[in-house]
């Protein structure tokens, strides 16, 4: 378990041009799968996939991102962190009811497992990857790249292309706090875009 | 025990003992409309069942040609022409086309969009295709030395009307499906994937016979009561492969394009309304119960335009819409695949409807405008119908997976 070497798995999206965003820097390879496929679903498909994947646009601050992480071994990965050149920090976070009732976001504990022969989902609401710090505005269609970490030592790259959104607005749980200088903590401003005028906010 | 005959297999004299005997054996009618699913390949002649499902018919998104225009017109269509904001790049096209096409790819084949919020929306394409049309601007920007000439506003023609929110535009998305839901969860992902790059310049939504109403194939009527569309070339023949891709006399502008033109023509209803049946059938010059040209019996009957009547006029009418439209110049065709319109009407009115009338073929100064302005000499349709809204585009080559509309366009720079 601990020496399997998992391979990173591309969207088309990324493989059919150059890379868009100036945030994206970091080279990618693989092996670009069907559009419309699930990753998990191609023979041959390494360990940890991700399908889907997709980021919330944002001018500033933070955002959020999310798809489908599939595991096709017959045993439990962990993924414990993830990277992305697009930000200064980027968590694993779920998003769970505060004591005043309303949903909150905080780092998971112990990250994300994603269990044997299944699927984990990111999405809006739930558990994602959290980008904080954004190193310049991620508009909508931007290629922005990440890597995954897992507990045994192994790393998933994968591109996700940034879509405008408007929803993923929760709250942070200790947002009131001070934070290490990506302070704008009103999702909403992290939600609104200047070139899309019809987004609400 | 009906559960039972049903699913048994190789009884096949059985199932249609009990199919034609029904109502006699007593059979209810769920359990023959059981059997009739059931046995979809059974050879035995059937009642066509009624409850028979057909949204998660597909078209194929990926191929040479883009789809949605050799593709049997499905029930409802949605035109919506976008206007790329001043600050959309080049680069930021390239990003919007791709985020479509992505949007297209997945939606068309019945999965949810990235980003789709309302995913169970997505899983009926009924036949959903996304044609996408490129206006002078947006090919202006990304491969200029490639826009065809044709590309541009229509010549004035003085029958012309035109308003500005169904004219012209950047980004033309022709969204068809034969389920109206789908069409506007298409439109509504389509748009809110395009709203960094683009505004909503119009939208025109259109329909024709419900799927299954008719034969698949039947030429189409619009709110005048006419078959409309008779001599349109049939997809696949060699007439429509020179009428819409080209040929060595006239080329499309690029291998596997082709140009869509689209007009919005009011039709008065209610002064059609005065005219009576054989006013009517002599304004086009065919008949109304089938479309057979008043000289012939059958809808696809070659119109006589020689035949005189017994006091020496002409059958169908020098100034009637066909003799008109009808080229004398075999070059000179167009393929036609439009939608009826149906909106509310105006205050003192009872109706504002009438035809988006969208044609493509391979070069819009060659092919329509000079069929355009001999009806804009002189139509008696003219007399009912107003154009109001105008708009050309170019129609980019399909892609392949990976790739994206207009892909083309961007290779070498």
């Amino acid at each position: 378990m601990s020496k399997k070497i998992i391979f990173p798995l591309l969207p088309v999206l990324v493989a059919a041009s150059l890379t868009l965003s100036a945030c994206a820097t970091a080279e990618t390879q693989g092996t670009p799968s069907p559009i419309s496929q699930d990753a998990s679903s191609s023979p041959g498909a390494s360990a940890l996939v991700m399908g889907e994947p997709w980021v919330k646009a944002s001018k500033d601050g933070m955002t959020g991102a999310f798809g489908i992480l599939s595991n096709t071994t017959n045993h439990d990965i962990t993924v414990v962190g993830a990277t992305s050149p697009a930000a200064s920090t980027v968590e694993l976070h779920e998003t769970v009811s505060g004591s005043d009732g309303t949903m909150q976001m905080r780092a998971k504990d112990g990250g994300f497992v994603i269990p044997a022969n299944g699927e984990f989902l990111l999405e809006p609401g739930a558990s994602h990857i959290m980008l904080m710090g954004l190193r310049s505005p991620l508009t909508a269609g931007d290629d922005i790249t990440f890597e995954l970490h897992t507990s045994d030592g192994g790393h998933l790259a994968f591109t996700a292309p940034a879509k405008d959104f408007s929803g993923a607005n929760e709250n942070y749980e200790g947002s009131h706090s001070t934070d290490d200088g990506h302070g704008a903590m009103d999702p909403s401003a992290a939600a609104s875009h200047p070139a899309s005028p019809t987004q609400s906010k | 025990m009906k559960g039972k005959v049903v699913k048994h297999d190789g009884g096949g004299l059985q199932r249609r003992h009990l199919l034609f005997g029904g109502a006699a054996a007593g059979l209810g009618a769920v359990a023959a409309i059981g059997l009739q699913v059931v046995n979809g390949a059974e050879k035995a002649p059937v009642q066509p069942a009624a409850d028979v499902q057909h949204g998660s018919a597909k078209v194929p998104f990926y191929g040479a040609r883009q789809a949605g225009i050799g593709t049997a017109p499905q029930a409802h269509g949605a035109f919506v022409a976008l206007e790329l904001h001043p600050e959309t790049t080049r680069e930021r096209v390239r990003s919007l086309l791709k985020l479509l096409s992505d949007d297209a790819a997945r939606l068309t084949q019945g999965k949810a969009a990235l980003a789709d919020t309302e995913a169970e929306l997505a899983v009926h394409p009924a036949r959903l295709t996304v044609t996408f049309g490129f206006g002078p601007r947006l090919l202006q920007s990304v491969a200029p030395q490639q826009a065809p000439g044709w590309l541009k506003p229509l010549p004035d023609f003085s029958i012309d009307q035109l308003v500005p929110e169904f004219s012209g535009g950047d980004l033309l998305l022709q969204i068809c499906s034969d389920d109206p839901v789908t069409v506007a969860h298409a439109k509504r992902m389509l748009l809110k994937d395009s709203r960094s790059f683009a505004a909503v310049k119009w939208v025109q939504s259109g329909f024709r016979r419900a799927h299954g109403t008719e034969a698949s194939g039947t030429t189409m009527r619009n709110l005048f009561g006419q078959v409309d569309g008779t001599s349109n070339a049939v997809p696949g023949g060699e007439p429509y492969e020179k009428v819409v891709w080209g040929d060595g006399r006239i080329p499309s502008w690029t291998e596997n394009g082709t140009s869509l033109v689209i007009r919005r023509i009011r039709m008065d209803l209610d002064t059609w309304d005065e005219l009576d049946r054989s006013g009517r059938e002599e304004s086009v010059g065919r008949k109304l119960g089938n479309g057979a040209p008043l000289t012939g019996v059958q809808e696809h009957d070659e119109p006589d335009f020689k035949a005189l009547n017994p006091h020496g006029f002409p059958v169908i009418a020098d100034f009637s819409h066909m003799r008109r439209s009808r080229p004398d110049d075999e070059t000179q065709r167009i393929f036609r695949r439009a939608y009826n319109y149906d909106g509310a009407p105006s205050a003192g009115s009872v109706s504002e409807s009438g035809l988006i009338f969208a044609c493509y073929q391979a070069d819009v100064d060659k092919q329509f405008v000079p069929i355009q302005q001999r009806l804009d000499e002189l139509d008696l349709l003219n007399t009912w119908t107003t154009p109001i809204g105008s708009a050309v585009f170019a129609i980019p080559p399909g892609c392949q997976p990976g790739g994206f509309i207009g892909d083309g366009l961007f290779t070498g720079s």
